[in-house]
Parts: structure tokens; sequence; C-alpha cells
């Protein structure tokens, strides 16, 4: 479980954060949705230790992660996997090679039980056959998935995914949503994505946190979600033609 | 941002570049590639330079000297110093700057851009560390041998204009690359190539690290890698010499 207490982020003058209060459980997958500029993503990098809040804390089953020594924060951070918008594979690297990195760094395993963890991994993504090619011979859709299985290489407590779908067509993003979701149900992980796609918030969202100009604006569930009486969160919901009809069929159906 | 600014988080980079690696073996595998990158890969440009300045050097001291009371040999005598003294180290490390130095850059800065280093450090990999050292390790061992390489042409190709268009005889060239000679100024030369191998890596480390904003920042970090080592190179090397000849 993740825990954020009260946390403001600022970049100089600018206040991009403020009174974060929120509460990642385990085993669902949580999501930050927002505008774009909202501060969802700083929050998540506030969250991973990318950015040090300048008030406010994170606690990772009840520790204070920017409190921590840095060898305290690195042992968190192995148990982090996480899923970045341009899937952030290292290019001079191959597919395997890739998924196998975390575990060279900080495994003990020989060079083939990494190769079998690797190649179980890259099975469970559905990414067969591609271990010699690299990053840039890979379609967006099969870099996110060689991206989740480099995520799980390590058998993370924490999978944080930023925007998993941007850049897929809608069929690759619910491959990838419905991904995401088997992965936090099988590993028992405390998942956090951030998205603005209400596709995946309706495939996916467990316990969804809406995020407006740097506030935590409403906090609650899927259900909720498309119910809810708050007016930015109905303007963001509601900006899609598609989700103006789901809006029209739910008045009509009462 | 000031000049203050940009020193200290210079050197609470080169802090956590200099500190304890995760993995030896892994970082000395990189090391090894990095000197066939930044080392092997930079001795076809270091070789083709040295030759020619060292022709150039040979003609330019042998048309300056008309006076019969000058003996031949001088013309070797001042290719040699003008190569070890400050031709091969320095301006070899000049070169190595544009070359190396935007390559360190341009590498780190697309990979801060495409957020490779951010994954590297939720992984928890020393990320500065990791993508650094190895460069550091490799330019130091590898330039003293592209400079003991270059001072060799380069007085190669000045024997070879100088016989060649018949402005020096070779006795009097051996007797002039011969003359006087102190072994210290070829330590000297290897030491400010140290420093200046050095001072490439990191300047233009830090240049890419600090990357922030897409394909356009990744070429102005490039560019400033260039220009900032040079300047820096250029200062270190006036004060390497006031205190290592003065």
């Amino acid at each position: 479980m993740i825990e954020v207490q009260g946390l403001s982020k600022r970049f100089g003058t600018v206040q991009v954060l403020t009174d974060i209060n929120a509460v990642f459980a385990k085993g669902q997958v949580n999501q930050i949705i927002g505008k774009s500029g909202s501060g969802k993503s700083v929050l998540a990098k506030c969250i991973v230790g990318l950015h040090k809040p300048e008030e406010g804390k994170v606690l990772y089953e009840g520790r204070s992660f920017h409190d921590m020594e840095a060898e305290d924060m690195r042992g968190i951070r192995q148990e982090i996997g996480m899923l970045f918008q341009g899937s952030a594979l290292f290019d001079s690297m191959s597919v395997l090679e890739n998924v196998m990195f975390p575990l060279k760094m900080f495994s003990a395993m020989a060079r083939s039980e990494m190769e079998d963890r690797a190649h179980v991994c890259l099975k469970r993504v559905n990414i067969l056959d591609k271990d010699a090619l690299y990053p840039a011979e890979l379609s967006g859709g099969m870099q996110k998935r060689v991206g989740i299985a480099r995520a799980i290489a390590m058998n993370p407590k924490y999978l944080f995914c930023d925007e998993p779908n941007s850049g897929l067509d809608p069929q690759t993003s619910i491959v990838i949503d419905e991904l995401i979701k088997e992965l936090t149900e099988e590993f028992n992980t405390t998942t956090i994505v951030i998205t603005h796609d209400m596709n995946s918030v309706m495939e996916t969202g467990e316990n969804i946190i809406f995020i407006h100009k740097g506030r935590m604006w409403w906090k609650g569930g899927r259900e909720e979600l498309l119910h809810s009486d708050n007016k930015e969160l109905n303007e963001f919901i509601f900006a899609s033609a598609l989700m103006r009809q789901v809006k029209k069929a739910m008045i009509k159906n009462g | 941002m000031s000049i203050i600014l940009h020193i200290g988080r210079y050197f609470m980079l080169l802090r956590d570049t200099l500190s304890r690696p995760e993995r030896v073996s892994l970082y000395w595998k990189r090391t090894v590639e990095e000197m066939d990158l930044l080392g092997v890969k930079s001795l076809g440009i270091v070789a083709l330079l040295s030759v020619f300045m060292g022709a150039v050097i040979t003609i330019q001291t042998s048309t300056n000297i008309d006076s019969a009371w000058i003996p031949s040999y001088v013309v070797g005598f001042t290719t040699r110093q003008s190569t070890i003294l400050e031709f091969s180290p320095t301006i070899i490390s000049l070169i190595l700057a544009g070359k190396v130095g935007s390559n360190i850059a341009a590498e780190i800065g697309s990979m801060r851009v495409k957020e490779q280093i951010d994954a590297l450090d939720i992984m928890g990999v020393n990320s500065a560390g990791y993508l650094i050292l190895p460069k550091i390790v490799a330019s130091v061992l590898m330039n003293p041998f592209l400079v003991m390489i270059s001072m060799f042409l380069s007085i190669f190709g000045g024997w070879l204009a100088g016989v060649g268009t018949g402005i020096i005889s070779t006795e009097a060239f051996i007797e002039g690359i011969q003359y006087d000679f102190d072994p210290f100024t070829v330590i000297y030369a290897l030491i400010k190539t140290v420093v200046f191998a050095f001072i490439i890596t990191t300047v233009s480390a830090y240049q890419g690290y600090y990357t922030s904003g897409g394909t356009r920042e990744v070429g102005i970090s490039s560019t400033r890698a260039v220009v900032y080592s040079d300047v820096v190179i250029l200062i270190a090397n006036y004060a390497l010499t006031q205190l290592l000849l003065i």
C-alpha cells in the first residue's frame, strides 16, 4: 500500500501540486486521472522519488520514502516496476537485454536463469521470438509490452504506468489495459496508472483520484465516477463525443 | 541559472558518479565498450591530424628560419617541442572535445529526454555512475595512448614533409628531435592529457545529464559540451603549465 499525505510540490514560483492526500491499495488498479498539465505526472514522479516534494510524505507500507537513507530508498526502488509513456527502453540493448537489465544489476542469477526469467516475462506479455530485435524495430504497442515485461522482471510490489495507452490504437490500448489489470491481480501489486484515457478508466479503474489544477478534486470508484455531480470532473469525463453518448444513454435509461 | 549553481551541481554529479558501483563486472564491461567507442574509434582522426600538423609545423619553422646562424636541426627540435608540449596534448584534446564530448552529451541527453535515465533511477540504479563513470575511466585510460601515438605520428609527419620537400636532411632532423631532450616534457604532456580527458568526459556528461526538453535541447547540450569543455581545457592548460613547468 502507498499513502500520500499532504503532498505539495512547486517548481520555482509555480505551485504544481497542493495538499494531495490519497491511499493506493494493494491488488488494485489505482488511477490518477486529469487533464494534461493538471499535475498527475508530477504526482507520480513525487511518489516514485524522481521529484522531492516541498511538503508532505509518501509512505510505502508506512515508511516515509523521502526521509529514508539512500540505500533504503534504492531498496524500495528495486521493488518498483514502471512503464513509461514512451516506454523508455534502452536503445542500445536488444529486447532480451532490456528485460534482463534489472536482473543483471540486482540479482545473483546465472545468465541462463536470467534468460529464462526474461523469457517468462516476455511470454507473459505475448512477445515471442523478438529477443534479438532492438526497440527501434518494434511497433509502439510492442515497445509498451516489452516495457511491461521489464517492469515485472524483478517481481515488483509496486507497478507504475505513466499514460500506458498514449500513441496506441484503441484495440492495442485494451490489450495493454487488460494486461495491467491481470498482472495486478496475478502479482498482487499496488498498481498506479496515470491516464487521461476514459476508456482505460472505465476498463480498469478501481480506485480513482481526479487531479485538477494541482489539487485532488475527487476520489472514488468507476461506478461513482459517472454519477458524480462534480462540475470539473464531469467536464473532464464527458469531453469526448463517445462519453457524451454514454451520458445520453444513461439519462435515457434513467 | 548562475555559474555557482552549475558548479555546485557539477560537483554533486561527480559525487554520484564516483560512488561505489552496484555491479563492478557490468561497469567494467561498459568501460571496455567505451574504450572502443571513445578511444579506438578516435584513432583515425588523431592520426590524420597529427601527421599533417607535424608536416605543417616543420615547413613553417623552416620557412621562418632563414638565418645562416641558426642550425638546420632547429627545425626538428621545434617540431618535437611544439608537438610534445602543446600540439599533441592540448590541440588533440580540443579536437577530442569536439568528437567525443559532443557524442557523450548527445547520447546522455537523448537518454534523458526519452526518460531512460528516469527508468534507471526508478530501478534503483545509480544512473550517473552507470552512464558516466565508464566513460571517464575509458577516456582517462585511452587518451594518453592516443596522445603518445599523436606525438610519434606528428614528428613522423614533420620528418616526411621536411625530407620530402628537401628543406632538411634526415640526419639534421633526427639530431634536432634528440637535442636537449627532457623526458619530463612527455610526463607533463601525459599529465595534461589525463586532466583534459577527465574534463571532456565530465563536462560533456554534465551537459547531457541535465538536458531538459526535446531533440533541440539535445543539440544545444551537445554544442555547449564542446564549447565549455574547450574553455575549461584552455584554463586548465594555463594552470597546469604554470604549475608544472615554472
